[in-house]
């Protein structure tokens, strides 16, 4: 085995792409590249203020400090509001996802045209962010958690429905026709032979909304939509850091256990 | 319901979600008294909530027809809204990358893990808005502000998938490369890159499509993008303008998520 | 050409999976160390290379004090000593001549093994082996698309690609049915022989030891019990490695396998063997 032998017998080169594969490859990178940098110079950016961010960043740290505990009372009382909006918003979105949910799902839809209203509602619910919803509904039910909990039900409404659709369309279909063989009527079959075989995905994305909510709903406020926000955004504009803070690490507390027992529930349902 | 039905239906159940029947209808019970007292406390104004629906009509009649007439305004907030969510997503895959690997506990030493996972932890925590807000105070309004935010959550978004993936790696694939010999780069480059990117790219497409989503919001407290139009029609009663608006996000976000779609359906 | 002295580890739980091995090996022959589940042959294996850190004892490859090197100082040596694993272990996504050029990872550059730029003499080489390993012309095909022997066989050759002083090899068959675990056993032995590489072969399997290797040790509850030539490993010796009940019904078994049993037969009958599954 000398080296003339390897010369004579196996090829020297050998490469992962051909030419043509790595033009596209490195096309797709300098594409990208491009894009984000064609992005960031066309955005009307004054940079300068990005200069002295680190001073102002720790000048707000500084003022943050200490909290002023004495604002905790006050805090407790928004962020049991906080979690009641999210909670009561996840109630509400069970009860009217699932309908439309049936109606966005193929094979238990009524025509095209109820399917089309279903997936119409769970884009548009989806694609509007809650804060967004929370404008809309202040302007129907004035300030307050009233229009926080529909904000929250009509932003998860989307969620929701989305994954319970795709459940129901991934059903067992013998099963549904087993029931209808029996000469079940239409909510007959729903009820029996569909419910039960989705019913552990709507538990399980129920709970995991639930703890996405408890984050959204800290900033309902912002709009007037009830809970922390309201708070927090009045502090931040009257530069009451030391409350800020203390309103941070309530909602910092607040979210990490609930996505703690959010967790801990869906472990234990799956 | 009928006969029929009382003599099948167990048949098709699947198991109690709770078998004990005492904490079964003990939950239940907790759930109502939960629903009771959360309704009892939350201060809501009653007469100013009965009189929604009359304002709600109000409000749909103000709203329709949508009015596309400053539509320049219009494509001016959304293309903001755009280059944003592009900035943001780029810097946050970048970004995303060593905060990833710093986060696995396979691959990192303790305390740069725990380090790691604090500044997840933190970023994740406190909604977008929340980070909106501080940036527009240190950076002022505008769009620099709505892009740091979008970085921020897209960087810990992606760097906690990411972290995941690299946890739940094959070791084996990776002791092998150890085995010859190679040194900490050559391992991540061979044994670990392979085995994370197709998922990676994946994660940073479907922020992307978030990035789209939550740019039309950060604008609400300053942080650039068509939520700052939107918000400034909300606050004049403008709303057959929010109208358009809205429709032309949902039509925005609708294309985000079928692109978003297409490419991770080829990354396959 | 490699010496283990005194060899000890003990895991951060308390298990203790050797205690106190020595062994020499002066010249390239197989050696194949058997034992049953939990005797400490994979973790000899990996103290040998430090993929598992040794607690005290001492390890000399060729001159070098593997125990007593640096972090530079280990991978250097680690590209010495060739590994083949049972589970192949080989990078899923990457193609056969990825993996197989891996094994020269220690001795390019960064860019260069990011680029998959490797020297013609390696690529040549890599190309020679996968011929010889019996699979020429699947150099561009996926890892994840090989069936079991065929990518036990490209770990053979990324192994071998590293040139290794030693080569380490844990259960190279207990993943794979019958037939193909003695062309892989009877392949890694004939390479070992050409090239004149020593080798230490983990296996589970008494039959596959006793018909390829040249000499055969015995490790039971961490500690040497036999060391000797095929020949020698007698009912006793067995005995003294499996204890009284579990080898005669190992050797049937083994023997069974053989002759018709699927490969997963192996693991329903009396608790004899149980597939090894993780280190120590």
């Amino acid at each position: 085995m000398t080296v003339d032998q390897h010369k004579s017998r196996y090829p020297e080169v050998w490469r992962r792409f051909g030419p043509r594969e790595t033009l596209i490859r490195y096309a797709w990178y300098l594409g990208i590249v491009f894009i984000a940098a064609a992005s960031l110079s066309t955005l009307d950016i004054t940079w300068v203020y990005l200069l002295d961010a680190h001073v102002q960043a720790y000048d707000l740290l500084e003022r943050m400090v200490p909290p002023d505990w004495s604002y905790f009372d006050v805090v407790v009382g928004a962020m049991i509001e906080t979690v009641h909006i999210a909670t009561l918003g996840t109630v509400a979105t069970l009860l009217i996802a699932f309908p439309v949910a049936f109606l966005a799902a193929r094979n238990t839809t009524f025509n095209w045209f109820t399917w089309a209203v279903g997936r119409f509602i769970l884009v548009a619910s989806r694609s509007i962010n809650t804060v967004v919803w929370a404008l809309i509904f202040v302007a129907i039910f004035g300030p307050g958690p009233v229009a926080g909990i529909w904000a929250i039900a009509a932003r998860s409404i989307g969620f929701m429905g989305k994954l319970t659709a795709e459940a129901i369309e991934e059903i067992d279909e013998g099963t549904v026709e087993a029931i209808e063989a029996t000469g079940a009527s239409r909510l007959q079959v729903l009820w029996i032979g569909i419910l039960p075989q989705v019913l552990p995905v709507i538990y399980g994305t129920t709970v995991y909304r639930w703890d996405i909510n408890i984050r959204e709903s800290t900033v309902l406020g912002f709009v007037g939509a009830g809970g922390i926000g309201i708070l927090l955004y009045s502090s931040i504009n009257q530069f009451i850091w030391q409350q800020v803070s203390v309103m941070l690490i309530a909602i910092f507390g607040v979210v990490v256990v609930s996505e703690l027992v959010s967790a801990m529930v869906r472990k234990k349902i799956t | 319901m009928s006969e029929a039905s009382t003599g099948h239906p167990t048949v098709w159940r699947p198991p109690k979600l709770v078998e004990n029947p005492v904490l079964r209808y003990g939950l239940l019970a907790g759930a109502l008294a939960y629903l009771a007292w959360s309704l009892g406390t939350l201060e809501i104004d009653w007469a100013r909530v009965s009189v929604g629906l009359p304002r709600a009509q109000n409000m749909f009649e103000r709203m329709i027809p949508p009015d596309f007439s400053r539509w320049e305004l219009l494509v001016r907030g959304v293309t903001e809204s755009v280059l944003i969510a592009f900035a943001a997503s780029f810097a946050g895959m970048i970004l995303a990358v060593p905060l990833g690997l710093a986060a696995a506990v396979n691959l990192a030493p303790r305390p740069v893990y725990l380090f790691a996972r604090l500044l997840v932890i933190l970023s994740r925590t406190f909604h977008e808005i929340i980070w909106a807000i501080f940036f527009v105070k240190i950076v002022g309004f505008g769009a620099l502000a709505g892009v740091l935010t979008l970085v921020v959550a897209s960087t810990s978004f992606i760097s906690k998938m990411l972290a995941e993936d690299v946890e739940n790696m094959n070791a084996g694939q990776a002791e092998a490369v150890r085995a010859t010999g190679a040194s900490f780069p050559k391992l991540l480059i061979y044994g670990v890159v392979p085995q994370i990117l197709p998922r990676y790219l994946g994660v940073s497409i479907y922020r992307l499509d978030a990035n789209i989503r939550h740019s039309t919001v950060v604008g609400i407290v300053g942080a650039g993008g068509i939520g700052q139009v939107l918000a400034a029609s909300f606050s004049r009663y403008d709303y057959d303008f929010s109208l358009a608006i809205l429709l032309v996000i949902i039509g925005l976000v609708f294309l985000g998520e079928i692109f978003s779609n297409w490419i991770r359906k080829r990354l396959r | 050409m490699l010496e283990i002295s005194d060899l000890v580890k003990t895991y951060p739980n308390g298990l203790r999976a050797l205690h106190g091995v020595n062994l020499a090996v002066d010249s390239p022959v197989v050696v194949a160390v058997i034992g049953s589940s939990g005797a400490g042959k994979s973790t000899l294996i990996r103290c040998i290379n430090r993929l598992v850190p040794p607690t005290s004892g001492k390890v000399v490859l060729n001159g070098t004090d593997i125990t007593a090197l640096g972090r530079a100082g280990l991978r250097k040596a680690r590209r010495r000593m060739g590994m083949i694993f049972q589970e192949y272990n080989l990078v899923e996504r990457l193609t056969v001549m990825e993996n197989v050029l891996s094994g020269r990872l220690g001795y390019v550059g960064f860019w260069r093994a990011y680029r998959r730029q490797f020297s013609p003499e390696d690529v040549a080489a890599a190309f020679e082996l996968l011929d010889r390993v019996g699979l020429s012309g699947r150099e561009d095909a996926r890892a994840d698309a090989l069936s079991g022997g065929q990518r036990q066989r490209v770990g053979i050759a990324r192994a071998l690609m590293q040139r290794p002083e030693l080569l380490l090899v844990d259960e190279p068959t207990a993943s794979l049915d019958p037939k193909t675990a003695r062309q892989i056993m009877r392949l890694i032995v004939e390479l070992a022989h050409e090239r004149g590489t020593p080798a230490l072969v983990n296996i589970h399997d008494v039959a596959l030891a006793q018909g390829f290797a040249d000499r055969i040790v015995g490790l039971s509850d961490g500690r040497k019990v036999f060391d000797g030539t095929p020949a020698e490993l007698t009912p006793d010796a067995l005995t003294e490695i499996y204890g009284e009940e579990d080898w005669s019904s190992t050797i049937r078994r083994t023997e069974d396998d053989e002759e018709e049993a699927p490969p997963s037969a192996r693991h329903d009958g009396a608790q004899a063997i149980a597939p090894e599954t993780a280190a120590g």
